[in-house]
């Protein structure tokens, strides 16, 4: 591979930067070779914004543009059927939304649901994670066997966990009723549809996430195994006190990633209800805030409304990440006062 | 082409293959995996592909058999009827073009303008460098759900509803994959081949297309599957710009499915079937090196 860079690299013709012969340059030379130089100049100088404005240029259109236009929508009363016209109210969609239960029902769901789905996925993914980085036979086939959910999309998933759980011939209620357990209405139920709706978030992503944890374990140095071994640590207390220990950012870095998936949860409850409704269920049993604000804006036509609760999501997101940094503060300088 | 990309994902200095050294300890205990190790994972396996083979299963079928107890546990003859039902009475035929379309051009668009700006942010020096830097990692923690309302007014107006571009633009807002790319090329593109093809007076032009690009190759396919991944699996924003009827993607046509477009249970299944099995190959074919990607950026992320 370097080889390849040493033939391609290398100018071919024109470099001309260094002067072939010690004869006085013509004027048309000096000419060319000063034409040269400022172009070299204007290209160091302007290039790296060159090299940006892709991006920026797309991230302006359809990322920032939009972020601050949906905080100016969320003042106003626009509906969808003809979202020009824009009446100007303040803050009033904000306090209607506090107002309004199905907001706070929406909420607690939305909690709820990423608490049962995020804490035993990434619990699982470690001891996964964990035995995956022993030395197997086949561990590319279990590596890649425990990411297939991850290819399947939520739409695909989700429809068939409807069927797995369906209240009369579900594979789930069958298997139940082989230990004598009555069927169970998974879809009515308060939490046992938000168990099921979390158990499509467990299924898609616990892998992804070892594999994830398990990158981050390979990278722990053989040393710190070795010297804990020789301390006469059994394969427990490595684990413990070394293995966690240094996979803490990664934790981190997934809970992060976990929680503002779950924030935004969204197909899963969505394709869960009969019918694919927003309304998350007959009773709103498992609504999310997605869900809320698809059902606000497009159902609805309050887009008014959904961008104010677009808003509120995000400054939701930003307090649960200042939460998640200054846990990890915490734990770091408790760390450092124990060494 | 595999076997090119194989030899190239893992980067330097990281074990991320099976050919690395037995994680053997000097005190004497090898980190071999035992019997409980292999059970559980066998377990793991089962339970992340049982609800896939299951939904061939129920393809397979028909309506009546998955409404009687017990469920069906083995393939019955109506697969090829219902994936014909679902690839036209579905819209499924279209939605799978469509979908490849539209990951393929995200895909390549992604990895184009991650590559370019990854490689300014890595080796160039230019003014606001950290503060961009820094905004291009905070813009990965803006939820989708923040800019639905603007964008979806803007399609209405540009009249993009029911076009692919609608879903398409939207993606090149990659924060992700300028960092990962970034993250890349500082360490494997050495500083001194850009210096050196700068005093041999090479344009930028040049630089990108004989230095950047062949130094960036493995973690651009990377990205590239990433991306796609990504892309063909959209849910959010796609159900709100396409329908069903119009140009829909595989993800807004199961939609239509799960709202009941069609009642019949064993065609929704087919539907699914048809929409995951493109990428289930292509993790077959595919699967090391995806897997390696997503460890990989794990490390750098």
């Amino acid at each position: 591979m370097v080889k390849q860079y040493e033939t391609t690299a290398a100018p071919r013709g024109e470099g001309a930067a260094a002067p072939r012969a010690v004869q006085e340059p013509s004027a048309k030379e000096l000419k060319s070779r000063a034409w040269r130089s400022r172009r070299y100049r204007w290209d160091m100088k302007f290039s790296p914004y060159a090299l940006l404005s892709p991006f920026f240029l797309f991230f302006l259109a359809f990322g920032l543009f939009p972020l601050l236009y949906t905080g100016w929508a969320s003042m106003h009363r626009v509906s969808l059927t003809a979202p020009n016209d824009m009446e100007w109210v303040g803050f009033r969609n904000f306090t209607r939304l506090l107002e309004d239960e199905f907001f706070w029902n929406a909420l607690k769901n939305t909690v709820t649901i990423g608490l049962i789905s995020t804490v035993p996925q990434l619990l699982m993914a470690l001891g996964i994670a964990h035995l995956l980085n022993y030395r197997l036979r086949g561990s590319w086939f279990f590596r890649v066997a425990a990411l297939t959910p991850y290819a399947t999309s939520v739409a695909a998933a989700t429809l068939v966990f409807v069927l797995l759980y369906g209240r009369d011939y579900g594979m789930i209620n069958w298997g139940l009723g082989q230990i004598g357990i009555d069927n169970i209405d998974w879809k009515n139920g308060d939490w046992t549809s938000q168990l099921a709706v979390s158990s499509i978030v467990i299924w898609r992503w616990t892998g992804y996430n070892a594999l994830i944890y398990l990158a981050a374990m390979q990278s722990i140095p053989n040393d710190l195994y070795e010297s804990a071994a020789i301390d006469g640590a059994s394969r427990w207390q490595q684990f413990f006190h070394v293995t966690l220990p240094s996979l803490r950012p990664t934790i981190l870095f997934t809970c992060v990633v976990s929680t503002i998936g779950a924030t935004q949860l969204f197909g899963e409850p969505l394709l869960f209800n009969d019918g694919a409704s927003p309304t998350g269920g007959s009773d709103h049993q498992f609504q999310t805030l997605g869900l809320y604000l698809y059902e606000q804006g497009w159902v609805n036509l309050h887009l008014g409304r959904a961008s104010a609760i677009a808003w509120t999501m995000f400054l939701i997101l930003l307090v649960v990440a200042a939460v998640n940094w200054a846990i990890a503060r915490r734990l770091r300088r408790s760390e450092g006062r124990a060494r | 082409m595999s076997a090119t990309v194989t030899d190239k994902v893992p980067p330097a200095g990281r074990r991320s293959r099976p050919a690395k050294p037995p994680r053997k300890s000097k005190a004497g205990k090898t980190l071999y995996g035992g019997k409980w190790t292999y059970l559980v994972l066998i377990a793991v396996t089962v339970f992340s592909l049982f609800p896939l083979v299951w939904t061939a299963i129920a393809a397979s079928r028909n309506n009546t058999r998955l409404a009687q107890t017990p469920p069906p546990f083995w393939f019955g003859g109506n697969l090829f009827k219902n994936l014909e039902i679902a690839w036209t009475d579905a819209n499924m035929g279209a939605a799978l073009f469509n979908t490849t379309i539209v990951a393929s051009i995200s895909a390549a668009g992604t990895v184009l303008i991650s590559t370019l700006a990854g490689f300014a942010f890595a080796k160039l020096r230019f003014r606001w460098k950290n503060f961009l830097l820094f905004f291009v990692i905070a813009t990965m923690m803006v939820p989708p759900q923040l800019s639905v309302v603007p964008m979806y007014m803007l399609i209405a107006e540009l009249s993009w509803t029911d076009q692919l571009q609608a879903v398409i633009f939207p993606f090149f807002v990659a924060a992700f994959g300028v960092f990962f790319m970034r993250q890349y090329l500082v360490q494997a593109l050495p500083n001194e081949l850009v210096e050196a093809a700068r005093v041999d007076g090479a344009s930028s032009v040049r630089v990108l297309w004989h230095v950047v690009f062949p130094a960036a190759r493995p973690a651009m396919a990377v990205l590239g599957m990433l991306t796609f991944v990504q892309a063909w699996n959209d849910f959010f924003w796609p159900i709100i710009a396409l329908t069903q009827n119009g140009n829909p993607t595989v993800q807004v046509a199961l939609t239509g499915l799960g709202r009941g477009y069609i009642p019949d249970q064993s065609v929704i299944m087919a539907g699914a079937l048809l929409g995951t099995l493109p990428l289930l190959i292509a993790f077959v074919v595919f699967g090391k090196q995806i897997v390696g990607g997503i460890m990989q950026g794990a490390i750098k992320g």
